[in-house]
């Protein structure tokens, strides 16, 4: 066997799309099992069973889905509840949402109906990243499927009025942020809104809105059907449950997979990937939950376990499980130089510590990949990335400063030695470097 | 932030064909009366599919259908960076992922083969086929480098793979999307090493649950009326 986690409990099995994607291939494989039941029950118990599970949100911030669907109203008032799904998954090193679209659809169908009645909503908007052109085409298709069978809709067979829309995104990461996606929902700009109000207040229309990742809905059909505990006997404790995980950069075989959480880091990258690329020891670095998350390095990736607590110990975090390998020959600087390019790309502009911080921080980042920088631009770097880190409505200021801060915290000589060896050799005046007019 | 602006150059006028006319109600459709305004990015979309890229009058037409003001529709289209603000190749529109997962497996030289064979980046080539651009993550880091050719995406790249696609693209051919070097999805080369169990796909869980775990006894709980 390869792995922990046995074939008999996954959730997304039809993850590489080697079966049908359709209505009747998801129903053959377990799909819209026991919904009828499920929606016998009453909101409070889907919710309770939720929490029981353990499901902790998988599009990054891990908070609680069942605690999250709580903190909508009890009860229905003039103003609608709403569903969104946030599939923008734009987050550098993650291509999780993606296989669920494409190759399970059905599985998240089915959950927007089951949350949609854990939260009394009768409308449930999927938001797709712009990019997945190809991906959009198949969820409308299987959303097309279901409500021909009257599986949504509001006359379906279930008897809660339940409508599923899906529309899309411009290609702006920032509408990845749940109230940036609400305003892109409604048309304007992704800029993200202060909170609070919070979404379960006033989200989209200035109704009560819950926010769900894919594959945090997606998975609440498998839960219901299968048992709170049985979703909870895989893990730690507060880190329970199956996930995705995707796994780029310097590995034998990338792929995406679901394993259970708190596999051991290294056991994941051996057992599924076929190791780093010229064994482990030629292991430089990881950044293990996608591009926001601080990198650990080869030594703290051998102890770490693929869960929210084991990661953020090692100061880094989870995320979205979007484990990207960097080996020997990876030039770490650059890397995260590039990303430092990401973040100024794609601040939306409201907050000024994060319009202006991260393109300067990626300006210097550039000079320090190639070394032209001076030493004492190291603390101020890091100093601006602290004043950036926490001073911005939505977390992409804080996102742009952690991968630099993981850098330095490991790499920091190496950086040093960059800007050493730089100035060998040549002539400095008053502390700037000049080229020797030859 | 990236600073866009619309091209200095823009047609006359720009009206929606028939069938695109049907889709943009539709969109509309989708959202509860007087909130519209929710489809501008679905119909600035479907302007670009139209046009290949989205103009001045077309940013007005859009306004005018949805109630909005001009400038919220153009704020909109500058904002958004999938949209292209001036006009593109005729054959290939060619947006290679240059984000860390793809630059860490070669989508440096994939962009060096673009700007040799191709030209200068974000402008049309000499012969207005082809337009290339480097983009931010486009998801689909377990296949890097891969690259979205006219919006469906070309992954596991080579300089090899991409050189026969800009060729086959550039002679009017539409080449399948998809991996080049023939991976199923996003399994690991050679194969899945996982999901092999026959019991999942032969039929035995579709079995109609009689009882679900850990329902409360019969008739103690009963749905709200909907």
């Amino acid at each position: 066997m390869v792995g922990i986690l046995e074939d008999k409990d996954r959730i997304f099995t039809n993850l590489y799309g080697l079966h049908d994607w359709g209505l009747e291939g998801a129903k053959q494989r377990g799909a819209w099992n026991g919904v009828n039941l499920m929606l016998k029950q009453t909101p409070e118990w889907i919710c309770d069973q939720v929490k029981n599970s353990g499901l902790r949100g998988r599009g990054g911030a891990g908070f609680g889905a069942g605690l999250k669907w709580t903190f909508m109203p009890k009860q229905e008032s003039e103003r609608p509840h709403y569903l969104v799904v946030n599939a923008d998954e734009s987050e550098p090193g993650t291509c999780k949402d993606r296989e669920i679209l494409r190759s399970d659809p059905h599985l998240l169908i089915e959950g927007c109906l089951i949350a949609s009645y854990a939260i009394r909503a009768h409308t449930c908007y999927i938001y797709i990243r712009g990019e997945y052109v190809h991906e959009r085409e198949r969820l409308e298709a299987a959303i097309a499927q279901a409500y021909a069978a009257k599986l949504i809709g509001k006359d379906n067979i279930f008897g809660w009025p339940f409508d599923l829309h899906v529309t899309h995104g411009g290609g702006a990461y920032i509408c990845g942020d749940e109230t940036a996606l609400m305003e892109s929902l409604e048309g304007k700009k992704g800029q993200p809104r202060l909170k609070p109000p919070f979404p379960a207040g006033a989200g989209i229309y200035g109704c009560p809105t819950t926010i769900n990742n894919v594959e945090t809905i997606s998975t609440v059909g498998a839960i219901l059907r299968r048992g709170a505990d049985w979703f909870a006997s895989f893990g730690r404790p507060n880190n329970t449950g199956t996930k995705l995980m995707a796994i780029s950069g310097h590995v034998v075989r990338p792929c995406v997979v679901e394993e259970v959480m708190s596999i051991p880091l290294r056991q994941l990258l051996d057992d599924h990937c076929g190791g780093v690329r010229g064994g482990w020891g030629n292991l430089k670095a990881i950044i293990p939950g996608g591009s926001s998350t601080p990198m650990i390095t080869a030594e703290m990736a051998e102890s770490a376990l693929m869960d929210f607590d084991s990661l953020k110990d090692m100061r880094s975090g989870l995320g979205t499980a979007a484990v990207i390998v960097m080996d020997k020959d990876a030039d770490l600087v650059r890397a995260i130089a590039r990303l430092s390019y990401f973040y100024k790309h794609e601040s939306c502009g409201q907050c000024t510590p994060c319009r202006e911080g991260t393109g300067w921080m990626w300006r210097v980042m550039e000079r320090m990949v190639t070394g032209e920088a001076e030493m004492t631009e190291i603390d101020m770097l890091l100093d601006v990335a602290s004043q950036v880190e926490g001073h911005t409505i939505c977390g992409l200021g804080d996102a742009a400063a952690w991968p630099i801060q993981g850098l330095f915290r490991h790499f920091r000589h190496e950086v040093e030695d960059r800007i050493t060896q730089y100035r060998v050799r040549r002539p400095h005046v008053m502390g700037a470097t000049l080229v020797a007019a030859e | 932030m990236s600073v866009r602006r619309l091209s200095p150059e823009q047609p006359a006028s720009f009206a929606f064909s028939k069938e695109n006319l049907k889709k943009a109600e539709w969109w509309m459709s989708r959202f509860p009366a007087g909130r519209q305004q929710s489809a501008v990015i679905p119909l600035l979309w479907l302007v670009q599919k139209q046009e290949g890229w989205v103009c001045e009058p077309a940013i007005r037409a859009v306004a005018e259908m949805l109630g909005m003001a001009q400038i919220r529709v153009y704020e909109v289209a500058t904002f958004y960076t999938m949209f292209m603000l001036a006009p593109v190749g005729t054959h290939a529109l060619i947006q290679v992922c240059g984000t860390t997962p793809c630059a860490l497996r070669g989508a440096g030289e994939l962009m060096a083969l673009c700007e040799k064979k191709i030209g200068p980046r974000d402008h049309r080539s000499k012969d207005g086929k082809f337009y290339w651009q480097e983009v931010e993550c486009l998801g689909a880091c377990s296949n890097a480098p891969m690259a979205a050719i006219n919006d469906y995406y070309h992954e596991d790249l080579t300089v090899e793979a991409l050189d026969k696609l800009i060729d086959a693209f550039g002679a009017g051919k539409g080449p399948a999307p998809g991996s080049a070097i023939g991976r199923q999805a996003s399994a690991p080369e050679g194969g899945p090493t996982t999901l092999s169990d026959k019991a999942l796909f032969d039929g035995s869980a579709a079995k109609p649950l009689k009882k679900l775990p850990n329902t409360p006894v019969k008739g103690a709980a009963k749905a709200p009326a909907a």
